[in-house]
């Protein structure tokens, strides 16, 4: 078998028994790139020569017999929103096109801490604004199944990659879906964590009650122990909680004895495409098989998360986003070009007898912000940030940022309702497979709808993982979400697996991969 | 509640945004669907509910006060468009 449809698991066994090195298998997933990267995008950028070189110098002190890290030799793809010092770090965004960091993201010290082999900087859409990757300034990336359809977002970069069988695992973020929903369109294996599992410290902020970071890989083992090394308190990021981090990876194979799981009766309403109910249905049937009790649940406001979603995460990067001025680092506008346009707008109004409008027009350090900002950022970013600055503006904020809080609290209480009856939640991560490229650019509504499935957990602080449990006639990946209490990370994990060990949805390939 | 063109062009002063006459009527029009959807939580009765401002329920995460090495002056001014060595520097502000 080719050595890039190994499991990472299987991968780091034969690398530590020395049966291959990690410059063979480096080599392995940049050879897959060199082929099909053209056509998928997953990559803004790969770092061929950076990650052999490390490659050997990790081989070569396996020959020596030095201690080596977790993940030693094993080649990670990184969302290009996590900071690397010295190495560019866009964001997808024209603002951030020449920004180098000055340090490195907690989870990428961590990373290098464990020995990983970082091979290149993934696809998202613009400062993860999106689900489909298509709002990405530089480029589309395709769904390995389909080149015609989209990955889904915003880490859809990060879920393509590990789908076409270029890199063994990688790191995403999820705010409202981000990492569970390309996962699910993929055929991946996806997980967010419990908000303050893992350090956001170096992760470009967007919705910061609402971020969170996790692995993608092609199974729930290869995801526990990607997991076990992101995780953990960190002394830089206060909203990081200092609990222990479980060892996933030891207990991911135990099955679940007596497992109740809830079923959300909202979630198999209107909207749901048949193909992808009646794959959830089959795959819950399967924890049935294997001794699950399944529960009907209600979460009755969580019709209300799009909705408080879309008000929450723009307030909160418009604050966020406020950063980007022109001034500390980022895209300037030309000044020269801006001082000659303000100076012919003056005279312009000036012999007009405009007066009072020459007066008020932006001073040059306002029109620098204005405009350097309007050159930096795509249409989707200047949205949310257009939405957070109103609903926060005076006279609306009750209205908007207040009242969706309160309902962020009722979302929350529903679920604690329901754990108290069910240790999981199954469901759909999205109501269809992946669409097609094009086809919800121009409806924002109808983009920020595909969020319906995955927003809430973000809202309510809690983890969720989503892998694959069908196809449909077309040859899509359906993805099935689980749910937990907050900090069970174990539990999604080893349920997960334990579906992956009865099936086989999660070994399918797309033809692109060699056999 | 339907948003004015006005209103929007106010917005995108305050958020720092220079749009273009297209940008704005587009805007206009994509900002009234979605917050004519967003709306829809006026029908929740919240009279009651504390909001949630964050997901944990930690406070007061207190730092030891000791010094530590921060980023030195050349790392912090190496991204920026343009500099002098020392300081930031921005389009004059007052006069000319």
């Amino acid at each position: 078998m080719s050595l890039v449809r190994l499991s990472a698991t299987e991968l780091l066994a034969q690398l530590t028994a020395g049966q291959i090195t990690s410059v063979h298998l480096t080599e392995a997933y940049l050879g897959q790139i060199k082929r099909h990267d053209p056509q998928v995008k997953a990559f803004l950028r790969v770092d061929t020569q950076r990650a052999l070189d490390r490659a050997a110098e990790i081989d070569k002190r396996r020959r020596e017999g030095r201690p080596l890290g977790r993940l030693a030799g094993l080649p990670v793809a990184i969302k290009d929103l996590l900071c690397t010092q010295g190495e560019p770090t866009t964001c997808a965004s024209r603002i951030l096109e020449n920004f180098k960091p000055p340090y490195d993201a907690t989870v990428i010290a961590r990373l290098k801490a464990a020995d990983a082999v970082l091979i290149g900087k993934t696809n998202m859409d613009e400062f993860a604004m999106g689900g489909s990757t298509e709002n990405s300034a530089f480029q589309k990336t395709a769904n390995p199944w389909d080149l015609e359809r989209i990955p889904g977002g915003s880490s859809g970069g990060s879920a393509a990659c590990v789908a076409a069988g270029m890199a063994p695992m990688s790191v995403g973020s999820d705010t409202g879906g981000s990492i569970r929903q390309p996962a699910g369109l993929c055929g991946v294996t996806g997980l967010k964590p419990t908000y303050g599992r893992v350090s956001r410290y170096g992760l470009v902020a967007f919705a910061s009650s609402l971020d969170q970071i996790g692995p993608l890989a092609r199974t729930a083992e290869d995801t526990a122990l990607l997991l076990e090394v992101l995780a953990g308190h960190d002394p830089l990021d206060s909203t990081s909680v200092d609990l222990p981090v479980p060892k996933y990876s030891a207990t991911v194979k135990q099955p679940l004895k007596n497992l109740r799981l809830g079923l959300v009766r909202e979630h198999f309403g209107e909207g749901l495409d048949g193909e992808v109910e009646a794959a959830v249905r089959q795959a819950v049937a399967v924890y049935e098989s294997l001794g699950a009790t399944i529960k009907d649940i209600s979460l009755p406001h969580g019709k209300y998360g799009v909705a408080t979603y879309y008000i929450i995460a723009p307030c909160e990067a418009s604050s966020n986003l406020a950063r980007y001025d022109g001034v500390h680092y980022g895209h300037r506008t030309d000044e020269k070009k801006m001082a000659a346009a303000i100076a012919a707008q003056r005279s312009t109004l000036e012999a007009a007898g405009k007066h009072v409008e020459a007066e008020a027009l932006d001073n040059p350090l306002v029109r620098m912000y204005r405009q350097s900002r309007a050159e930096g950022f795509g249409p989707e970013v200047k949205r949310r940030i257009m939405l957070g600055t109103y609903a926060l503006s005076a006279g609306y904020y009750d209205a908007y940022y207040l009242k969706a809080l309160k309902v962020r609290r009722l979302i929350r209480r529903d679920y604690d309702q329901a754990f108290g009856q069910v240790d999981l939640i199954a469901g759909p991560v999205t109501a269809t497979t992946a669409f097609k490229l094009g086809e919800k650019v121009d409806d924002p509504l109808a983009m920020y709808l595909v969020d319906l499935y995955t927003v809430s957990a973000n809202l309510a602080g809690i983890g969720g993982i989503a892998f694959p449990c069908g196809f449909s006639e077309g040859g899509l990946p359906i993805g099935l979400q689980l749910q937990a209490p907050p900090f069970e990370e174990e539990r999604l994990l080893r349920a997960a697996c334990m579906f992956q060990r009865a099936t086989d949805w999660h070994q399918r390939w797309p033809s692109m991969v060699p056999a | 509640m339907s948003l004015t063109r006005e209103e929007v062009e106010k917005v995108s002063l305050l958020g720092r945004l220079q749009l273009t006459s297209a940008e704005l009527d587009l805007m206009t029009a994509q900002m009234g669907q979605i917050v004519a959807y967003v709306e829809s939580l006026a029908e929740l009765n919240t009279a009651d509910v504390e909001p949630m401002a964050h997901a944990l329920d930690v406070s007061n995460v207190f730092a030891s006060d000791e010094l530590r090495p921060s980023l030195e002056r050349a790392a912090a001014l190496a991204n920026a468009p343009h500099h002098d060595r020392e300081f930031y520097l921005v389009p004059a502000v007052l006069g000319e």
